[in-house]
């Protein structure tokens, strides 16, 4: 694929606490808008997001194509520091995307 | 005479286990793909059946946040919170979009039941957070009002 999908990843520790942060630049298109000639453009959309630390899966998100282009996402787990937190997706067209950060 | 009869009973009896396995593996089957793909639902009812939610409560302890007047409705903030112990999921609805079902948080087990996420509507609709304790389905909503013009009047 030629276009780039930009991965951003944030992890800040706060009392025992690691809120993880994170934006994809994605269209997140939903398949009911139309182009200048009225025909439609296909779906294409994050489908699944999946954020593991240190190998164990913190958080499974299955999206639809109601989230918001760019998505952005916010959670916590409990956590430490020198957890690696890693963060991979895929959409409806099978690109896949990852990031990684190490909790200070 | 006895034997014969009794053979031929556990023979039917076998066949009919059979033929009843047979069947139950494809509704099962199918059951299971249905409820795979509540994304694809376009009504509510039909979105929190497709997704396993017979029946949800409504709870205090399930916060939805969002702007009372989106000025964007392609970017709307929303925040689920919940206080309640336990919980292994939540789930967005949002009630008028032409597919309800927003997106879904599967919680591991450090997270805090604390989500934040943006998303599209298509005109004012509640949003309507669902968590799951357990087997049990608890919920909140709360009405987003959209705007045209960007201005927020």
């Amino acid at each position: 694929m030629a276009k780039k999908f930009k991965t951003r990843l944030k992890v800040k520790l706060k009392d025992g606490i690691v809120n993880v942060k994170a934006i994809v630049s994605h269209p997140m298109l939903t398949g009911l808008t139309k182009d200048k000639e009225g025909n439609k453009i296909p779906e294409h959309f994050i489908e699944e997001v999946i954020v593991t630390a240190n190998d164990k899966v913190v958080m499974t998100a299955n999206w639809g194509p109601a989230v918001s282009k760019d998505p952005y996402i916010s959670f916590d787990y409990a956590g430490q520091s020198g957890d690696v937190v890693k963060l991979a997706w895929t959409d409806n067209k099978d690109n896949q995307g990852e990031a990684e950060k190490k909790v200070k | 005479m006895k034997r014969r009869t009794f053979l031929k009973n556990t023979l039917m009896v076998t066949a009919t286990g059979a033929a009843v396995s047979a069947s139950l593996i494809p509704s099962v089957a199918l059951a299971a793909e249905e409820k795979a793909n509540p994304f694809k639902a376009t009504t509510l009812e039909e979105a929190l059946k497709a997704a396993g939610i017979d029946a949800h409560e409504e709870s205090e302890e399930v916060t939805v946040k969002a702007p009372d007047l989106a000025e964007n409705a392609a970017v709307v903030p929303v925040e689920i919170k919940s206080s309640l112990e336990g919980i292994s999921e939540i789930r967005v609805f949002i009630a008028n979009n032409p597919t309800p079902h927003a997106a879904s948080f599967v919680l591991g087990e450090s997270s805090e039941a604390l989500v934040k996420c943006r998303f599209k509507m298509g005109k004012s609709s509640d949003v309507i957070g669902v968590v799951k304790v357990g087997d049990k389905y608890f919920s909140s909503k709360k009405a987003v009002k959209v705007t045209k013009g960007g201005c927020g009047g």
